[in-house]
C-alpha cells in the first residue's frame, strides 16, 4: 500500500494568521482566550478572530461574492496551501473538509447570510467554487473529531489511489449556538482552561481553521508520515466520556495495530485534553490502560480553547511541527494532578528528539480517534 | 489480494413505509406527522428500548433502520453514513430555544454522527463511525470509504448509506455488507438500490 | 398526594419524554436516577433546565443536583424551601 505524507500547513486564529505566527506565539505560552459577554449567558472565556483582522487578511483573496467569517478563514488556509501545488490538477487533489456547526451562526435572525447558508453541504459548495475543484468536495461532521478523521479519510483516499493528494480543511467558529449549548451543558469554564489539572471546571471555545496537505509524494524535506488510524465508539453514552476509556483505547491499539510498532516507541502524546472532569479523567484511564502513563502528553486547549471541529486537525500541525523540530510545548494551564491516574504532563517548552507522535481526540456520540505520525528518514 | 464485500441486507424508510429488501414490512397512513410514524413503526418492531422517546427524529430513524437492518451485529460493523440536512431539525429547535431556555436534551442532537453513538450504544458496536455530509447520495464515495475499511481489516462488516431527515421530510438508505453473499458491494449496486 | 408532586412527577415524564411511564408509576421517594426510574446525566441537566424554567431557582453549584434530584420528594421539599 501507498506511503501517505503530511505536507505545508496554514493556521488562522486568534493567535497569528499563519502557521508560523501560531507556532511563535505557543512558543512564547500565549493564550488566545479574552472574556466576552453575551446577552443570554453572561460573562464567559472564549478565543475569537477580530472580524477587522480576518478581513485585512482576506482582502487580496475577496472575489464578486460576499463570504462569511467561516468561508473566509477556510478560504485563506486552504488558499495559502494550495499556493505551494500550483502545478498539480485539480482532479488529482481530493477537497477534504472538516466542521461540526460550519456556518451556524447563519440560522440567527441578525445575521445578514440568508439561513440556507448554515447548511453544511452549502459551505462544501461555496468552498469547492471559489478554489474551482471539480471532483466533489467530502464534508466530514464528526463531532470533535472531524478534522482528525478527515486526515484518516484523505489518507485512505490515496492509499486506494483515488487520489494522490488532498488538501484538508478544519474550520468552527464560536457562536451563540455553541455557547448557549455548552453552557447549558454546565461546560464552559470560568477562567482560562486548564485542562488535566486539579483545579480544572470545564472547557473554553475557541475559533480556528486549519488547512493541511496530504500527499503520497515523500516531502524533500523532513517528511512525516502517517503510520496507522483508527476510530472506535465507546458504545456508552451520547455525552458522556466513557468511564473506562474503552472507546479511546480501542481506537489507539488499532492505530498501533496498523502502524506495526509497541505503544513503548510512541515518543509524545498530543491529547485531546477539553478540561471537563470527566473527559480529562476517561483520557487518564485509556492512556493507562495502554501502558502509556510515562509517555509526555500535552493538551493545547488553554491556547486556543476547543475548537471544535479544527481542533484534532489544528493540533495534528501541531504534532507535525513537534516531530520536525524535535521539539514539545507545554500543556498551558496545568498546575498539579486532577486525574485518579498519572500522566506525565510537559510542564516545559523544550527541545527533545522525537521519532513517533500519537494523536488523539474523542467527541459526543462517543467517538474516539487516533493517529500516528513517524519521522522518516530524508 | 483484494476480496469483495456483499450487501446481505438494505432497509429503506420512505413515504411513511418501510422495505426490507424491497419487500414491504410496514406502512401508516401517509397523513399522520413523522414522530408517530415513528412512534407506530417503534411498536411494531416491538423494539422496546425507552431511550428511543428521548431521540430527535434522525436517531429515532437510525434506530429503526438498524433493527430492522439486521438483528445482531458484530461488535466491529463499521457506520458509514452520509446525508444533505446534517442535524437540521434539532439545529432549527435549538435555535429557537436559545431565546428561552436552550434545553440540554436538544442540544446533545446537533450533531449529526449523535445517531452513530445511538446506534452503537443499542448493538453495542465499538466501531469506526464517519459521518458526511453532500447535497446528494455519493454512492462511489461511499462504497471507496467502506471498501477501504473493510480492505484494512480496520471492520469485518459494515452498515453504510444514506440517513435523511430535514424540516419537510425523510428518507433512510442502508446497507449491511460483509464477507460472503450474492449482491457484490459496488458503486453501481449501491446507486441502483438506491433508485429502486 | 400533594399538588406539586403530582406536578413534578407529569413535568417530568414530559419534559424527560418518559413514554413508557405514567404518573402512578413513579413514588415519591423512588430513585430518580436508580434502577427505578433510570435517569441519565443529560436528564439531570434538563431537571436543573426545569427548576429554572417553571419554578425560578437557579442551581449553580453542579453537586448540589445531586442531592435535590435524589427523588420527587427530596425534589419538592426543595422548591418549597427555595421558592
Amino acid at each position: 500500500m501507498r506511503k501517505v505524507y503530511l505536507g505545508n500547513h496554514q493556521i488562522i486564529s486568534p493567535l497569528g494568521f499563519s502557521s508560523k505566527e501560531n507556532i511563535d506565539a505557543v512558543k512564547q505560552g500565549k493564550s488566545a482566550m479574552q472574556n466576552y459577554t453575551s446577552p443570554i449567558i453572561g460573562a464567559y472565556i472564549a478565543g475569537k478572530i477580530l472580524e477587522k483582522n480576518l478581513q485585512e487578511h482576506f482582502k487580496p483573496l475577496a472575489k464578486n461574492e460576499a463570504y462569511t467569517k467561516l468561508e473566509k478563514m477556510m478560504i485563506l488556509a486552504v488558499a495559502e496551501v494550495l499556493q505551494s501545488h500550483q502545478e498539480i490538477k485539480k482532479e488529482k487533489i481530493a477537497f477534504i473538509i472538516a466542521t461540526t456547526k460550519g456556518n451556524i451562526d447563519a440560522l440567527a435572525e441578525e445575521n445578514p447570510f440568508s439561513k440556507k447558508r448554515a447548511k453544511l453541504s452549502q459551505l462544501a459548495k461555496t468552498l469547492q467554487q471559489y478554489f474551482g475543484f471539480s471532483t466533489p468536495p467530502i464534508l466530514v461532521s464528526n463531532a470533535c473529531i472531524s478534522g482528525g478523521l478527515a486526515v484518516s479519510v484523505a489518507k485512505k483516499l490515496i492509499q486506494n489511489k483515488t487520489y494522490d493528494h488532498a488538501v484538508v480543511v478544519g474550520g468552527d467558529l464560536v457562536s451563540e449556538f455553541t455557547l448557549t449549548g455548552f453552557h447549558s451543558f454546565q461546560a464552559l469554564a470560568k477562567n482560562i482552561c486548564q485542562p488535566f489539572s486539579k483545579e480544572r471546571t470545564g472547557i473554553n471555545i475557541g475559533e480556528a481553521a486549519a488547512a493541511v496537505w496530504v500527499t503520497s509524494v515523500k516531502p524533500k524535506e523532513k517528511p512525516i508520515q502517517i503510520i496507522g488510524e483508527a476510530t472506535a465508539n465507546d458504545a456508552n453514552h451520547i455525552s458522556g466520556p466513557s468511564r473506562t476509556g474503552e472507546g479511546l483505547f480501542l481506537s489507539v491499539e488499532k492505530a498501533l495495530q496498523e502502524a506495526n510498532i509497541l505503544t513503548s516507541e510512541i515518543d509524545y502524546i498530543s491529547a485531546h485534553g477539553t478540561a471537563t472532569l470527566f473527559n480529562d479523567e476517561m483520557e487518564s484511564i485509556a492512556f493507562h490502560r495502554l501502558g502509556l502513563q510515562n509517555t509526555p502528553l500535552n493538551s493545547f486547549k488553554a491556547y486556543y480553547g476547543h475548537t471544535l471541529g479544527a481542533s484534532a486537525l489544528l493540533e495534528l500541525i501541531f504534532s507535525h511541527v513537534s516531530l520536525q523540530e524535535n521539539m514539545v510545548f507545554k500543556s498551558l494551564g496545568y498546575t498539579s494532578q486532577g486525574t485518579s491516574k498519572t500522566l506525565n504532563m510537559i510542564t516545559k517548552t523544550a527541545h527533545q528528539p522525537l521519532q513517533i507522535a500519537l494523536k488523539t481526540a474523542s467527541g459526543f456520540g462517543g467517538c474516539n480517534f487516533a493517529i500516528l505520525l513517524k519521522k522518516e528518514t530524508e | 489480494m483484494k476480496k469483495n464485500g456483499y450487501i446481505t441486507s438494505s432497509v429503506k424508510l420512505k413515504n411513511h413505509q418501510i422495505f426490507k429488501n424491497d419487500a414491504l414490512l410496514f406502512k401508516t397512513e401517509p397523513h399522520i406527522s413523522t414522530q408517530d410514524f415513528l412512534k407506530e413503526a417503534y411498536r411494531f418492531l416491538e423494539i422496546n428500548y425507552p431511550k428511543f422517546h428521548k431521540m430527535d427524529v434522525l436517531c429515532k430513524l437510525g434506530i429503526i433502520a438498524s433493527c430492522v437492518l439486521k438483528e445482531d451485529y458484530p461488535n466491529d460493523t463499521a457506520l458509514v453514513f452520509q446525508n444533505a440536512s446534517g442535524s437540521e431539525v434539532s439545529d432549527v429547535q435549538h435555535q429557537k430555544n436559545i431565546q428561552d431556555f436552550p434545553s440540554p436534551a436538544n442540544f446533545v442532537y446537533t450533531l449529526p454522527n449523535i445517531v452513530m453513538g445511538e446506534i452503537s450504544i443499542k448493538h453495542q458496536l465499538h466501531s469506526e463511525n464517519a459521518f458526511f455530509i453532500a447535497e446528494e447520495f455519493q454512492p462511489q464515495f461511499i462504497h471507496l470509504y467502506t471498501e477501504s475499511l473493510l480492505d484494512q481489516k480496520k471492520a469485518s462488516a459494515a452498515m453504510c448509506g444514506w440517513l435523511e431527515a430535514n424540516l419537510d421530510d425523510y428518507h433512510v438508505f442502508l446497507n449491511y455488507i460483509e464477507p460472503r453473499g450474492e449482491d457484490i458491494f459496488s458503486a453501481a449496486m449501491l446507486s441502483e438500490k438506491f433508485l429502486r | 398526594m400533594s399538588n406539586l408532586r403530582l406536578q413534578l412527577k407529569e413535568k417530568i415524564i414530559e419534559q424527560l419524554n418518559l413514554e413508557d411511564l405514567s404518573v402512578e408509576d413513579i413514588n415519591n421517594e423512588d430513585l430518580l436516577f436508580g434502577d427505578e426510574i433510570g435517569l441519565d446525566s443529560i436528564d439531570a441537566l434538563e431537571l436543573i433546565v426545569l427548576l429554572e424554567k417553571d419554578y425560578g431557582i437557579k442551581l449553580t453549584d453542579p453537586a448540589q443536583g445531586k442531592e435535590v434530584f435524589e427523588s420527587v420528594e427530596t425534589m419538592a421539599q426543595f422548591i418549597e424551601k427555595n421558592a
